[in-house]
């Protein structure tokens, strides 16, 4: 240590010697272009406005302070004057002042970071968007009953999507699972999300949104309270499920959403609510038919088995057996009859041949034959002696005959007297008148007469 | 995808409707083995509509801007990422 202090005077002797001023210079120079256009975060403290206008305050964290000013152009950029405590994000330069001898920073601008101011930034938006209607039920899509295919706006590596993806998984077999993968913190997060609700609906691609994160501080969860990602919600024609944070977590975007769910899990509860209660529903609906059908199967079966131990069924015989007994009978019955009639006719029949033996026809044939033959011969001479009887008789007859010819009685001298008018034989003389011409035949010749006078004879 | 829900409320009206016909003590069996039938088919469709998606789990891919990459009929491209969501 006293090595050290003797070594002072030796360092001293070799410097340079330069005033305050020069050196309050040097390190203007130094400092001054190096920590240009910086951006520093820190707590307000000891915060005081001049008459002039100007600010004045430091900015702190646990371990640092520095002083700021800003000038009153400046202030009148600013929303509202910073108070001790605030959350600020100052943006400036750094500047050394010569005549306090101390470093500072002009403050151009201000940011508020702090949690109270989020809050109030999420206060205002809310009663903005409040007024403007956005989250009034009448804007509120209907979740899908079925959907199948399922969009999610989250971060690709973090539980939500782990969660949601084992949770569809267990309760629901027929989904499709589209990840728009988005930063869900930080710097860009509210594009990235508003965008991937856009490209949703621009390539419909799926028929629920869940939109979400997992847990975190205020201004983790702050995309989700940005206007932006609260209009893509507001437009989205696909109905939006949010999940953001844990349920005491409220964001605008929970507001304007169709459904807010608690948790990420909640959100892939309700997408397959319906579905997998309607399949368990139907698994159900089916047990019941089936057991309704064995059950009426099982009753017909007793019923049948009870019918088949029926003695009526139990053997065929018991039923038909009277009958094939009854046809039995009659077939014998019929059988006797037919035997009978058959027997009947055979008798008849050799009666008659019997008979027709005794009547012997070839000897009756005979028998007639010669009676035939005898009368024929008695009629063949009977027949002579008639033929002979009759050539006597004509024999005399015309012997007779030969007797009575007139011709034969004009050669005795009788005549036949003729009419010569008419030639009508004359036979009375009543019948001739004075000068009627006659003519007399005679047995040789004719003679013509003429009447004289006649008379009437009494006799001849 | 275009679901008719109207359809998924016939058919489980109809399904009501056959259990109790089946279950009432005057159908006769053929004609309640018909109704199983029918109801069977109802109950299959009605499965085959809810699930008959193939499960997948599909990440879009983006371009470094953030915008969708497409493929040649201007859809969206994806990969498939069930293993790694599932089981990483």
């Amino acid at each position: 240590m006293s090595q050290q202090y003797s070594q002072a005077p030796d360092l001293q002797a070799s410097a340079t010697v330069q005033t305050v001023s020069q050196l309050t210079r040097c390190i203007k120079d130094l400092i001054e272009p190096a920590f240009s256009s910086i951006c520093v975060q820190g707590e307000v403290s000891n915060f005081k406005q001049q008459s002039s206008g100007h600010l004045y305050f430091s900015l702190k964290d646990s371990e640092a302070q520095i002083q700021a000013v800003m000038f009153r152009s400046n202030v009148r950029g600013i929303e509202r004057l910073p108070r001790d405590g605030d959350q600020l994000i100052a943006y400036g330069d750094l500047s050394v002042y010569p005549p306090h001898g101390k470093y500072q920073m002009v403050v151009r601008t201000v940011r508020w970071s702090g949690v109270g101011e989020l809050l109030l930034r999420l206060h205002q938006l809310k009663e903005k968007l409040e007024r403007m209607g956005w989250f009034e039920a009448r804007h509120k899509k209907p979740l899908p009953r079925f959907p199948q295919r399922i969009g999610v706006v989250t971060s690709p590596t973090g539980a939500v999507i782990r969660d949601i993806c084992h949770i569809l998984k267990r309760r629901y077999s027929g989904f499709q699972l589209i990840l728009n993968p988005v930063k869900v913190q930080g710097e860009g997060a509210a594009q990235e999300i508003a965008q991937a609700i856009d490209q949703f609906n621009a390539y419909d691609l799926a028929d629920v949104l869940i939109v979400g994160r997992g847990g975190g501080s205020i201004e983790d969860l702050w995309p989700f309270n940005e206007e932006l990602v609260a209009d893509a919600i507001y437009r989205s024609r696909i109905p939006i499920i949010s999940a953001v944070g844990h349920e005491t977590d409220t964001t605008i975007a929970d507001w304007v959403a169709d459904v807010r769910a608690p948790t990420p899990s909640a959100a892939a509860e309700l997408v397959a609510a319906e579905t997998s209660q309607v399949v368990a529903w139907l698994d159900q609906m089916h047990r019941r038919l089936q057991q309704t059908l064995r059950h009426q199967l099982k009753q017909q079966l007793q019923q049948l088995a009870s019918v088949r131990r029926h003695p009526l069924l139990a053997s065929p015989y018991a039923l038909l057996g009277q009958r094939i007994q009854r046809l039995d009978d009659q077939r014998t019955l019929l059988d006797g009859a037919m035997g009978r009639c058959v027997q009947r006719d055979r008798m008849r029949l050799q009666r008659i041949q019997r008979q027709l033996l005794a009547i012997q026809p070839a000897a009756q044939l005979a028998t007639k034959k010669a009676t035939c033959l005898r009368l024929q011969r008695a009629l063949d001479s009977a027949l002579l002696r008639t033929i002979a009887q009759r050539r006597d008789r004509l024999v005399s007859l015309a012997r007779h005959l030969a007797g009575i010819n007139p011709t034969q009685l004009l050669s005795k001298g009788y005549s036949i007297l003729f009419s010569q008018k008419d030639g009508a034989v004359i036979v009375s003389s009543r019948s001739l008148h004075r000068d009627d011409r006659l003519r007399a035949k005679l047995c040789d010749g004719e003679v013509d007469l003429i009447v004289e006078r006649s008379r009437d004879a009494i006799n001849i | 995808m275009t679901q008719s829900t109207f359809d998924f409320e016939k058919a489980f009206g109809r399904l009501e409707e056959i259990l109790e016909q089946m279950s009432s003590a005057q159908t006769p069996l053929d004609r309640s083995i018909a109704l199983y039938e029918e109801a069977n088919q109802l109950v299959i469709s009605c499965h085959q509509k809810l699930t008959a998606a193939e499960q997948k789990i599909e990440t879009l891919i983006k371009t470094r801007e953030g915008q969708l990459a497409l493929g040649a009929d201007q859809r969206p491209l994806t990969q498939d990422a069930s293993a790694a969501l599932l089981n990483g």
